[in-house]
């Protein structure tokens, strides 16, 4: 009964002086949607994030031939031999025969030799030198999430066929074709004839690298006509059979290797990259990003609820003459304060409910080129700590009120 | 029950002192009297004459210093201040000289006020309040607010709202000081009856045609009772 009278009291209250207890509740309504607007861009940049990061390829883990325990950073066979480890021979043909072989790589999809060559292109007097060009097989383009936009890729045919065809990024057809259709045409590689049998869809930019300023043919070919058969790889990109099961594929391509290397001492000569740690390790840093914008956005919360606190020891005084009346016919300290607390409280959650209403409003429009992601936790979490700023900054007034003596209150003017 | 019965209130050598700036003011100085169940009181006294300090401590507003005050035979003096919150709540009924109506509230709303905090249900605490508003002949302004009501109207509210919770005594502070003639006469008439009908009323007054209207005038002076008269017999209270 007297929970409905505190009520009543304190709806009363909010609306007999409506303008101020707007102006008050804007404070709390203000922290609340910026807690969860600013969360929502820290969640939508972080989804941004991560489907970048999804586009280069979730499952990919990338072998490098790498440095050993020793020597300085090499590539291929030319490291350099010092101390008693001189065997090094980098990655090569037999490595990827080896992680073929079902038994070594159960988790395995495909494993994709790759060489890189630096040749120049030209078609027709124009001239360009892509940033990437790959020599490689079918199952390439799969592992990193590379996808045809017109014609189509190299088989595995074409890689056993010695095929001179090439697959072109959209930078590469840009620079070589203008707008001209390249499907078809016959492109000089290093002097060397290709056909071109097939345009990559646009990936975009990945950090320093352009996905799409990328040329790519069979790795037979390849080395065959550009960079020589000495059986030496760049990378080989292994493709695993999920995201879940991308560290098993590390265990086991590092097993298969250490094995075809002869390595005993557990100093491996490659480096097995892990696409997925990248993903989760920033995923770890978006996550930093989003707590640093919320707590900034708490922090206008509390100035909310020191408003509400503000406004409630200006009631309090205004109303002291009425607390003294209250006094006079029996009320005691607990009425007094729960009347000013629930004015308090109630404050606060309604200017917190229109917060959430407008957080969740503002979220629907793009931030800074960021599309806003509404975590619940932060709308639920934001609502809850409006109300707790009503209870704690509500105590201090409400306790003064109840201090009052009654007969200085009744003569208060 | 008979004339020599304890009395209802029962005021015991009070001395009461308060500071006021760095002066020390000895509002009442060894103040002794009772009041008996159904007696209608005036206290007069010039303003300083410590009436309204007697007042506070006769409705357990204050505490005396020294000697003792007897509510219905309890001694106020070490009680609590929620206790004395109950003590005003179900055994005084006030009555002041600016009414004292809560702004923004129903003239029903502000009777009930005092059964909302004894904790009365809903229900019951309406009907009380509507019987005490018919009391007081306004059972036709239960929903005006005590903007839209006229000064004695005002009193009469109050003076429902004092009535709602059945005291033990009605106590009223200057209850005319802020009405016309007219109002003054409705007020009073309403304290009248309630007395015939046998509530102990103590109304505090400096005007001689309003103590006319009771059966005892006491006048003080200098925290000090200096004049107890009875004007008329003191009749049984109905129990």
């Amino acid at each position: 009964m007297i929970a409905v009278e505190s009520l009543r009291i304190a709806v009363q209250g909010i609306l007999s002086n409506r303008l101020r207890s707007l102006l008050t509740m804007l404070g709390v309504t203000i922290g609340v949607a910026s807690v969860i607007i600013l969360v929502a861009v820290g969640n939508g940049s972080s989804a941004a994030v991560q489907s970048q990061l999804e586009a280069l390829g979730t499952n990919v883990l990338t072998v490098f031939a790498a440095r050993g325990g020793f020597g300085p950073f090499g590539r291929g066979g030319g490291r350099s031999t010092v101390g008693t480890q001189s065997r090094s021979s980098g990655l090569t043909m037999k490595d990827v025969t080896a992680l073929q072989k079902r038994q070594n790589g159960p988790d395995l999809k495909s494993v994709n030799p790759v060489v890189n060559a630096q040749p120049t292109v030209t078609y027709q007097g124009a001239t360009y030198q892509p940033g990437q060009f790959v020599g490689t097989t079918a199952g390439y383009f799969e592992a990193e999430n590379f996808h045809v936009a017109s014609g189509r890729l190299f088989t595995q045919a074409d890689v056993a066929n010695h095929s001179p065809v090439v697959v072109l990024g959209q930078t590469v057809v840009q620079n070589l074709f203008g707008t001209a259709d390249p499907l078809g045409e016959t492109i000089a590689v290093n002097g060397v004839q290709f056909q071109v049998i097939g345009v990559l869809a646009t990936k975009g930019n990945q950090g320093l690298q352009n996905q799409d300023d990328v040329a790519s043919a069979p790795i037979t070919i390849v080395q065959a006509s550009l960079t020589g058969v000495s059986g030496t790889l760049n990378q080989i990109v292994v493709e695993a059979k999920s995201r879940k099961v991308t560290s098993l594929a590390e265990q086991e391509i590092t097993t298969t290797l250490l094995s075809t290397h002869k390595i005993t001492n557990g100093e491996p000569d490659f480096q097995v990259l892990n696409q997925a740690s990248f993903i989760s390790a920033s995923n770890a840093s978006q996550h930093t990003f989003t707590v640093l914008l919320g707590a900034v956005a708490a922090i206008s919360l509390l100035v909310g609820g020191i408003g509400v606190m503000n406004i409630m020891l200006v009631t309090v005084t205004e109303r002291t003459r009425e607390i003294g009346i209250r006094k006079a016919i029996g009320a005691r300290r607990a009425h007094i304060i729960g009347q000013f607390m629930t004015e308090a409280v109630l404050l606060s959650m309604i200017g917190g409910l229109i917060g959430v209403g407008a957080g969740i409003a503002g979220s629907r429009f793009e931030i800074i080129g960021i599309q806003p992601v509404v975590a619940t936790y932060s709308v639920v979490l934001a609502f809850c700590v409006s109300a707790a700023v009503g209870l704690l900054f509500g105590i201090y007034p409400a306790g003064r009120a109840a201090a009052l003596r009654p007969i200085e209150a009744l003569r208060y003017e | 029950m008979t004339t020599g019965r304890r009395p209802l209130l029962a005021v015991l050598k009070v001395t009461k002192s308060y500071a006021m700036g760095t002066q020390v003011v000895h509002a009442l100085r060894g103040v002794t009297l009772g009041v008996a169940a159904g007696d209608y009181v005036a206290i007069m006294g010039a303003s300083g004459s410590g009436k309204s300090t007697l007042m506070h401590i006769l409705g357990c507003l204050d505490v005396p210093d020294r000697g003792r005050y007897l509510l219905d035979g309890v001694d106020v003096r070490y009680l609590e201040d929620d206790e004395l919150a109950e003590i005003r709540n179900r055994k005084i009924g006030f009555v002041f000289q600016s009414f004292n109506l809560i702004p923004r509230t129903s003239a029903a709303q502000n009777v009930e006020l005092p059964l909302v905090y004894a904790g009365v249900k809903r229900r019951n605490r309406r009907l009380r309040a509507l019987e005490a508003l018919a009391r007081v002949g306004l059972a036709n302004r239960v929903h005006h607010l005590p903007s839209e009501l006229s000064g004695g109207q005002q009193q009469r509210v109050a003076i429902a709202r004092a009535l709602v919770s059945d005291p033990t005594v009605l106590l009223a502070d200057e209850p005319t000081g802020n009405l016309d003639s007219r109002s003054t006469t409705e007020v009073l008439e309403v304290f009248d009856d309630l007395n015939r009908e046998g509530r102990t009323v103590v109304l505090i007054t400096h005007e001689r045609d309003v103590a006319d209207h009771a059966r005892r005038v006491i006048v003080l002076r200098d925290g000090r009772v200096v004049q107890d008269e009875r004007r008329r017999p003191l009749v049984e209270a109905v129990a």
